[in-house]
């Protein structure tokens, strides 16, 4: 029977196929368990209470992210931070699980740490205590994000009980326009479908712009697939899965190499294999995309107005709307283009890749960044500030008057002390413009890392074109 | 996990969609490395609002939570439904949830149940005119009662099995831990291995 590269991984990994009588859900095996210091403590704490031990430290990697600074590398001055991550450290020895502790040059955002490390790979089920798991998708790995419960689970039994998810086909067609990006085709979808749509359903995005997509740029799409309620979004791995994959620490060699490429090549979706739903986006109408709202699903083109809320078809979106420009203090009408920024935030786990840092270096290089404006370059890993460094970017991020920070996962949701004061607007790489989500009072526009240079150097949200 | 069977409560009306992780505790509360005490962070920016649903002395004790659509989206923060479940909820209801929060909350006994947009605005009108009034959630009969109304629901028969039990996913899991072995057995030469 035809099979969909997700019901591929799938099967491959079922340990105990549920019985159908009470709909139980099928065991699975799990590949890669990545953790981090912010949904671990608790599920260590439950193996200890029930004498129970790390079942595979041999798939099981650590990192600190969500909490570390990013202004130095030795100290964290809140002390619940710390105590956060010096829990992460003293589990991490104990149980014998590997850690890229803050310092570490591999230590970074997990959804960065583990691709560049060649971690992730094509097929493998890959979880964390996360839900931007969905990241790893575009190495063809069904990946999803879990709760500390299922952390504990897994550390436990290396398996997780899952429910067959429904598959749904995300075809794009056409081609990106020059200066449209990665980030701006997820946040146009996300807006066409709206937050919810994808529940119930693992995605696999196909056609002809996802295959020249960059593994950066799919990971970019892959990673916001849970922000329109995905369990997870697959991309079908295919020679740019390969070629980025070849030579990483983690990545097969020789023989084995061989080997796992013939099994890699038979992972993509059968001719025929039955989608249960399929959405279709037209990616040569696409322009640069921003939000205005408070779920990632309020989004518009940036040439755009802020809607009136009232023009929404149900009750359900107008009352959301009404909500979100309230909160963030818009008015129906303005042009997006008339938006004023204090802070613009480059990094995360969307974008915090080093083409991410590429783009908004390119663009800045050169120019100044507004007065009155920060610009905070976070990269994704200590790995990508490296390279980056190597590369020069830094030179031109702190010329232009740009913050040029140590990894993690920073104002993204401001868990460190990069956050927004109450009542300042960003623009921001990041994944979720939810209310308070950079810091209380904070007011977020998601944007890709061209817009956020350009929106830097205007002070206004802008795209390269304006400059 | 206390097994659930029937609850009868007061309900507080949530009128609100796209209830996120976030709203429902921010970030900065995530930081506890213990189990206990999160309900301090549950809906921590809006209860700063005198005006806010549950700062109404009315609803005080309300043990089900009647909210609009797509509650608990975005991340997989468990803490929020421990904040819940803290704070004193056992039942939310809402016309649907984000995925992960409604895998996490039946896997701690708090009880999501999904309800047509039209019963949750009887039920938020119902309750707004009586706050007294209670709600009977019954998963043995997967109804959910109130004032003279009732509404079925549908939660999958392991789920509630399992809830109804009170029983715990590990030791479940443990029951094969011989297939587990055997595939382990024959896992491919060329998969990951971190160590």
């Amino acid at each position: 029977m035809s099979r969909t590269l997700a019901q591929k991984v799938w099967d491959q990994h079922v340990v105990h196929k549920a019985k159908s009588d009470i709909s139980e859900p099928d065991l699975l095996y799990i590949d890669l368990h990545l953790l981090h210091e912010v949904t671990s403590p608790q599920a260590f704490d439950g193996l200890r209470l029930a004498g129970r031990k790390v079942r595979h430290p041999d798939l099981t990697i650590a990192t600190e992210d969500h909490n570390t600074p990013t202004d130095n590398l030795l100290t964290i001055s809140d002390p619940t931070s710390r105590t956060q991550i010096e829990t992460l450290r003293k589990n991490c020895a104990e149980f014998g699980i590997r850690l890229h502790p803050l310092g570490d040059p591999e230590q970074g955002v997990v959804h960065v740490m583990g691709p560049q490390q060649g971690l992730t790979q094509p097929g493998m089920t890959i979880v964390c205590g996360d839900s931007h798991t969905s990241t790893h998708g575009a190495f063809g790995a069904l990946a999803f994000g879990i709760g500390t419960s299922e952390v504990e689970h897994v550390l436990a039994t290396q398996t997780l009980p899952q429910t067959t998810p429904k598959q749904l086909a995300v075809n794009v067609s056409g081609e990106l326009p020059p200066g449209v990006t990665a980030k701006d085709l997820i946040l146009a979808l996300i807006s066409k479908v709206g937050t919810g749509a994808g529940r119930g359903h693992v995605v696999e995005y196909r056609g002809p712009v996802i295959e020249k997509l960059s593994m950066e740029g799919r990971m970019t799409v892959s990673n916001m697939s849970i922000e329109w309620g995905a369990k997870a979004g697959l991309i079908a791995p295919d020679d740019t899965t390969y070629a980025w994959l070849e030579g990483r620490t983690f990545a097969p060699v020789g023989k084995a190499w061989e080997a796992a490429l013939d099994h890699w090549r038979s992972l993509p979706t059968d001719a025929g294999a039955k989608f249960d739903t399929e959405v279709d986006l037209d990616a040569s109408s696409l322009t640069p995309f921003v939000t205005w709202g408070t779920n990632p699903g309020q989004g518009a083109p940036l040439s755009a107005s802020i809607p009136d809320p009232e023009s929404f078809p149900t009750e359900e979106e107008r009352a959301a709307a009404r909500r979100a420009v309230e909160y963030m203090d818009l008015n129906p009408g303005t042009a997006l283009r008339d938006v004023a920024v204090d802070v613009v935030f480059v990094g995360s786990c969307t974008n915090g890749r080093l083409e991410d840092l590429r783009l908004a270096a390119e663009v800045i290089r050169g120019r100044k960044v507004a007065d009155g404006v920060r610009m905070m370059i976070v990269p994704g890993s200590a790995a990508v500030r490296a390279q980056a460094e190597a590369e020069g970017l830094h030179e031109i991020f702190t010329a232009a008057g740009a913050e040029w920070r140590f990894a993690g996962c920073s104002m993204c949701l401001g868990m460190n002390p990069d956050t927004l004061k109450p009542g300042q607007r960003s623009a921001s790489t990041s994944n979720r413009n939810f209310e308070g989500r950079q810091g209380k009072g904070g007011r977020t526009h998601l944007v890709s890392p061209a817009v956020a240079a350009a929106t830097a150097v205007v002070g206004r949200l802008a795209a390269p074109a304006d400059l | 996990m206390e097994k659930f069977i029937t609850h009868v409560g007061t309900a507080g009306p949530l009128r609100r969609s796209n209830v996120d992780t976030d709203q429902i505790i921010p970030a900065v509360y995530l930081k506890r490395v213990t189990r206990t005490g999160f309900e301090d962070g549950l809906f921590a920016a809006w209860r700063e609002d005198p005006g806010f649903v549950l700062n109404n002395p009315a609803y005080a004790g309300a043990s089900i939570l009647i909210a609009g659509p797509e509650f608990g989206t975005g991340s997989s923060r468990e803490h929020a439904v421990w904040a819940l479940s803290d704070f004193g909820f056992r039942v939310v209801i809402s016309p649907r949830f984000g995925e992960i929060f409604r895998g996490n909350s039946l896997k701690q006994g708090l009880l999501t149940v999904e309800l047509p947009q039209q019963a949750v605005d009887t039920l938020w009108d119902t309750v707004e005119e009586s706050p007294t009034t209670t709600v009977e959630v019954d998963l043995a009969a997967r109804q959910v009662r109130c004032a003279g109304r009732s509404w079925p629901f549908a939660l999958d028969d392991f789920s509630r099995w399992r809830l109804m039990e009170g029983l715990d996913d590990i030791g479940l899991t443990l029951r094969h831990e011989d297939a587990i072995a055997a595939f382990e057995a024959q896992r491919p030469s060329y998969g990951v291995v971190v160590s």
